[in-house]
């Protein structure tokens, strides 16, 4: 009994003294972002990693996951006989929830496992101790950038997979199933805000990139420095980040859209 | 360098084709595009009811947006539905005998106001009233009467 006790005060001690780090570490992250606009080099080269090689995933995703909207989208709606609404149900579902929500946790599974992997490595080999040694910050250096990088790079990754969901509803929708296309993109026009849903959308994904990137980072400047404790660092990340993902998308979901 | 070259192009083309789809979102699928606030001038009804009439809501003459509803209020003196509209300057020729009435497109679509234009020679102008109002047509409220009259009726069916 007291065992347990001991070890349940322990493990609540120890998860709030991670959290301390990491909300260290994010301050830290923070203040590093200055140096790194002088040097867009660095940004430029995380920018391909994070972004640049996700993106190949994330529109083919996006195109898929817009067909088989469009599908069954197709199937409920025509019960009623408003195939027509298809649009409006395709793009409102990507805009609002699916593209954000799915991008991020693709950038986790895609970017951020890399992120961590590539950083507890550098850990575990010395190169952070190296540099450090050598009197350069490698959070500036090496972390900051990486995080702007993923921030920048999750909204346009997001937007991308909206754009290219809706025209793969289009495609299913009025290349298969036949609904006018016309309707498909007047309704979608006629329902959806500009203000309400994409700009909502957008703030979603921007928060969910600013989380993803955050939890990667922390998780492998954080790992042990043996090959098992970076395994056990990626998986963290990716655990982590799809909780928190979808935790805030619950959170954000009723703020942006309760109220009406 | 050559490597870093090809890694520039890969990261502009990201980034442009990540704005594009951020404009296309922004364009072609919500309503950006018709949110560019044309010139208006602005017409107050009042309704008895505005049933399920939203801001926004079309505000057509003859089946044609020529506006949209701007405000919706509730007079605590009236008991009335205050409902403001903004009409496209270039339809400033509305009589000022104007009807508005509140129909819904289809059987469970949207509700919008329909203007039917009367034979005065005056014209509406900015902040112009409209007197004739028809209200909204409440579905419940038809069946009611509708299950009220049928009730009353077949007792004497029955005789």
């Amino acid at each position: 009994m007291i065992q347990f006790l001991q070890y349940l005060g322990k493990s609540t001690r120890t998860s709030f003294t991670k959290l301390g780090r990491g909300t260290y570490f994010l301050l830290q992250i923070i203040s590093g972002i200055l140096s790194v606009l002088p040097r867009p080099r660095l940004l430029l080269n995380q920018m391909y990693s994070v972004g640049v090689l996700s993106f190949l995933i994330i529109t083919i995703s996006g195109l898929f996951v817009g067909m088989v909207l469009g599908l069954q989208g197709y199937y409920t709606l025509s019960d009623f006989g408003a195939e027509e609404s298809l649009g409006v149900m395709v793009a409102a579902s990507l805009v609002r929830e699916l593209g954000p929500v799915v991008t991020a946790l693709l950038f986790a599974g895609r970017a951020g496992s890399a992120l961590t992997a590539e950083i507890g490595l550098m850990k575990a080999t010395e190169q952070l101790s190296g540099m450090e040694m050598m009197a350069v910050d490698p959070i500036k250096r090496i972390i900051s950038p990486r995080f702007l990088a993923g921030f920048l790079s999750m909204p346009l990754l997001a937007a991308l997979f909206s754009a290219v969901g809706i025209i793969g509803g289009q495609m299913v929708g009025s290349g298969l199933l036949g609904v006018d296309e016309g309707a498909y993109w007047s309704q979608m026009q006629n329902n959806l805000d500009f203000q309400d849903d994409i700009i909502n959308g957008v703030i979603k994904s921007i928060v969910f990139g600013f989380v993803a990137s955050w939890i990667a980072l922390f998780e492998g400047y954080d790992a042990i420095p043996t090959s098992e404790g970076v395994s056990r660092a990626t998986t963290r990340t990716v655990v982590n980040s799809a909780f928190s993902i979808l935790g805030l998308d619950f959170i954000l979901t009723t703020l942006m859209f309760g109220d009406d | 360098m050559q490597h870093t070259s090809t890694q520039d192009t890969l990261v502009g083309l990201f980034v442009a084709s990540g704005i594009v789809g951020l404009f296309f979102l922004a364009l072609q699928v919500s309503n950006l595009s018709s949110f560019v606030e044309e010139d208006s001038y602005t017409i107050t009804a009042r309704f008895e009811n505005s049933g399920g009439l939203k801001i926004k809501s079309p505000v057509s003459a003859a089946g044609v947006k020529i506006g949209k509803v701007s405000a919706i209020n509730f007079d605590p003196k009236t008991y009335e539905s205050v409902v403001q509209m903004s009409i496209y300057s270039n339809y400033n020729t509305l009589p000022d005998d104007t009807t508005a009435s509140i129909f819904t497109s289809g059987l469970l679509g949207e509700q919008y106001v329909n203007l039917e234009p009367g034979g005065s020679d005056e014209f509406l102008k900015n902040d112009g009233k409209i007197d004739i109002t028809q209200s909204a047509i409440i579905l419940e409220k038809a069946i009611g009467q509708f299950l009220f009259k049928s009730a009353e009726e077949s007792p004497e069916d029955k005789k």
